[in-house]
């Protein structure tokens, strides 16, 4: 929990720092891209005493931007992809820290915004995957709430079977497949 | 004889380049009638024609897969009408119907001569003169099928119906390209209606044949669109930020049943065409869906998939409101019905275990049967004289459709020439001609 503490006292300044910079903000919705800066954020300490000083010595910093915690690749927050069960909507118990670390993030950033897109695998019909995937997404929303997100920082879509995320026909792909992707607006 | 040969010289030239569905029959009827299509006369030579209807109306016939159309080189005798007909040529080789026909050029116009003859009793069924121009030819082949498959059947033909589905392509490692396409029913003249980046599905005819809706992800969230097959012009059903999909329109083309996910439940909702007034029909609980209306041909029901618990199955719900009765109790999963055009039949995707099979449960009897053997099975939908469900399924990696009747005694495949998955299905009505 120290560790959670520490993740919040970085929120509570770079959202402060936020303000000022968003629109300098990398957009790192595609998750593969935080990989390139992972040796950049290995230090943790010092990335939050780049921000103490970047408080101090104005906002004008662009390489600090990256010590968001959004932006951490080691993280439970970093951890933006749930996998589900077939035909299941349960919240599986390897990821409620995660989720706990989300409903942490939303709980400490009220201005956060997070979507929930709900996804299934291909087998059986195309509507009826698309109620799974929404059912997917809302079991993962109600799970935020409950820890403390507010329901206006949450919005839920759901895409079934037609966004795979693997394009394969076999076991391995429909596991892959059964997801909810967490997608904060940045 | 010199007419005869000329006509073989005729090809077929409308097949074109890109994905076009290529049908052929995979299981036959046991007992298919034996039948003569005789090459039809072809009395303005120097004209020149793209059309064979004999083979035509002969694919189709074979294609229904209640017909076995006798190969040509048996023939003994190639008459061009009813009265030159010779019965024992026809008994001797097995055929108890025999189709003669003439095409004469006047002008621009084609005269069509047809006539069905029955070899047995030795005489004239049904004889018919038509008058199209060129680019009517192939469909009044195909209404000359319907003929005589409804003189022989006693039911009406629906070879001059046309279906509609979805093409996807994958172009690259991110890229997909996703086209509504219509085409004949035997898989000529497809037409792309409209094409995007983002997946499109469930797709409904409207009862007069002319329009489609269907739901697409291009916003992101899914959206109900109609569009009109002949012009091409989309309008989005409801301006609502809620999603909203899984279209199907009444009988009388009046409302449209659809799924709406208002604050985190989907349920089904009655939508007036004109007016765009939506009223919810169903009320799900929280931790559970329900979606895949379809309409009874009678108007006054709905039958839809509700989700309890990962186990879906089918409901019925008059339109008006009230209880709904659960009508599927086989198996652990009864999604998707589509009635039979009489509503005697509901055909549904079904698993017990062993896959996603098209499954047929008959209404009255309660009686069900599974009726195919691939496993990944998805979309069925039924002629509109009921002979066949069309359906997609897999073939190895690839999305493809097959049909299959009612019955389970005739299966088809539809090959798509030209790349990519074919998938969602609707066969169209039967129209006003």
């Amino acid at each position: 929990m120290k560790a959670v503490k520490r993740l919040v006292a970085i929120v509570s300044i770079s959202g402060l720092f936020m303000i000022g910079c968003s629109s300098a903000i990398k957009d790192l919705d595609d998750l593969e891209s935080q990989a390139d800066i992972g040796d950049v954020m290995e230090d943790t300490e010092t990335g939050m005493n780049d921000i103490e000083t970047a408080q101090g010595a104005g906002l004008n910093e662009p390489d600090i931007i990256e010590a968001h915690p959004l932006d951490e690749t080691d993280t439970l927050l970093a951890k933006r992809v749930l996998y589900f069960d077939l035909d299941s909507a349960l919240v599986k118990d390897e990821f409620s820290e995660v989720v706990e670390a989300h409903a942490g993030f939303l709980a400490e950033n009220p201005n956060a915004r997070l979507t929930l897109e709900g996804h299934a695998d291909e087998r059986g019909t195309r509507e009826y995957n698309l109620g799974l995937g929404e059912r997917r997404a809302q079991a993962v929303s109600q799970f935020l709430q409950l820890l403390g997100a507010s329901s206006n920082q949450i919005q839920s879509i759901s895409y079934g079977e037609e966004r795979p995320a693997d394009l394969g026909h076999d076991e391995l792909a429909y596991q892959a497949n059964r997801r909810v992707e967490l997608v904060y607006e940045r | 004889m010199r007419n005869f040969a000329l006509i073989l010289f005729l090809l077929l030239s409308s097949q074109t380049s890109y994905a076009v569905l290529q049908i052929d029959i995979t299981q036959q009827a046991e007992g298919a009638l034996p039948i003569a299509i005789v090459p039809f006369a072809w009395e303005s030579p120097t004209t020149p024609v793209t059309e064979r209807l004999d083979e035509v109306i002969k694919a189709d016939l074979h294609r229904s897969g209640y017909f076995q159309p006798i190969a040509k080189k048996d023939f003994l005798a190639l008459p061009t009408k009813g009265a030159h007909i010779q019965c024992k040529d026809w008994r001797i080789i097995g055929a108890e119907n025999v189709v003669v026909g003439s095409v004469r050029a006047i002008g621009a116009i084609f005269e069509v001569n047809y006539e069905l003859f029955d070899a047995i009793r030795c005489k004239s069924i049904e004889a018919q003169q038509f008058r199209v121009n060129a680019s009517q030819l192939r469909r009044l082949a195909h209404q000359i099928s319907d003929k005589i498959y409804q003189a022989l059947t006693g039911q009406q033909g629906a070879f001059t119906t046309r279906i509609a589905y979805i093409v996807a392509k994958q172009i690259g490692e991110e890229t997909r390209d996703f086209e509504l396409q219509v085409a004949d029913s035997d898989g000529y003249n497809p037409k792309t209606i409209y094409k995007s980046k983002e997946s499109i599905i469930s797709v409904s005819w409207s009862p007069d044949g002319r329009f489609l809706a269907y739901a697409s992800f291009e916003h992101g969230p899914s959206t109900v669109y109609i569009q009109e097959v002949a012009t091409g012009k989309r309008e989005r059903l409801l301006k609502t930020k809620d999603q909203v999909s899984s279209p199907a329109w009444s009988p009388d083309g009046s409302k449209l049943a659809v799924v709406i996910s208002r604050k985190g439940k989907r349920d089904i909702y009655i939508v007036d065409y004109q007016s765009r007034l939506t009223k919810r029909l169903t009320r799900t609980s929280s931790a559970n869906f329900n979606t895949e209306p379809v309409w009874s041909p009678g108007g006054k029901h709905i039958v839809y998939t509700a989700h309890s618990g990962g186990r879906p199955q089918l409901y019925r719900i008059e339109v008006a409101g009230g209880r709904s009765k659960r009508l599927t109790f086989e198996g652990k999963y009864n999604t998707r019905g589509a009635f039979s055009p009489d509503g005697k039949l509901l055909a549904m995707v079904h698993n017990s275990g062993e896959g996603y099979h098209i499954a047929v449960l008959e209404l009255e009897s309660g009686a069900f049967s599974v009726l195919t053997q691939t496993t990944l099975d998805e979309a069925p939908t039924f002629a509109p004289n009921g002979s066949m469900i069309l359906f997609a399924t897999r073939d190895r990696k690839r999305g493809v459709l097959a049909a299959v009747s009612a019955d389970g005694r005739v299966s088809q495949r539809f090959e798509l020439k030209g790349g990519g998955d074919a998938r969602e299905p609707a066969w169209g009505p039967f129209l006003i001609p």
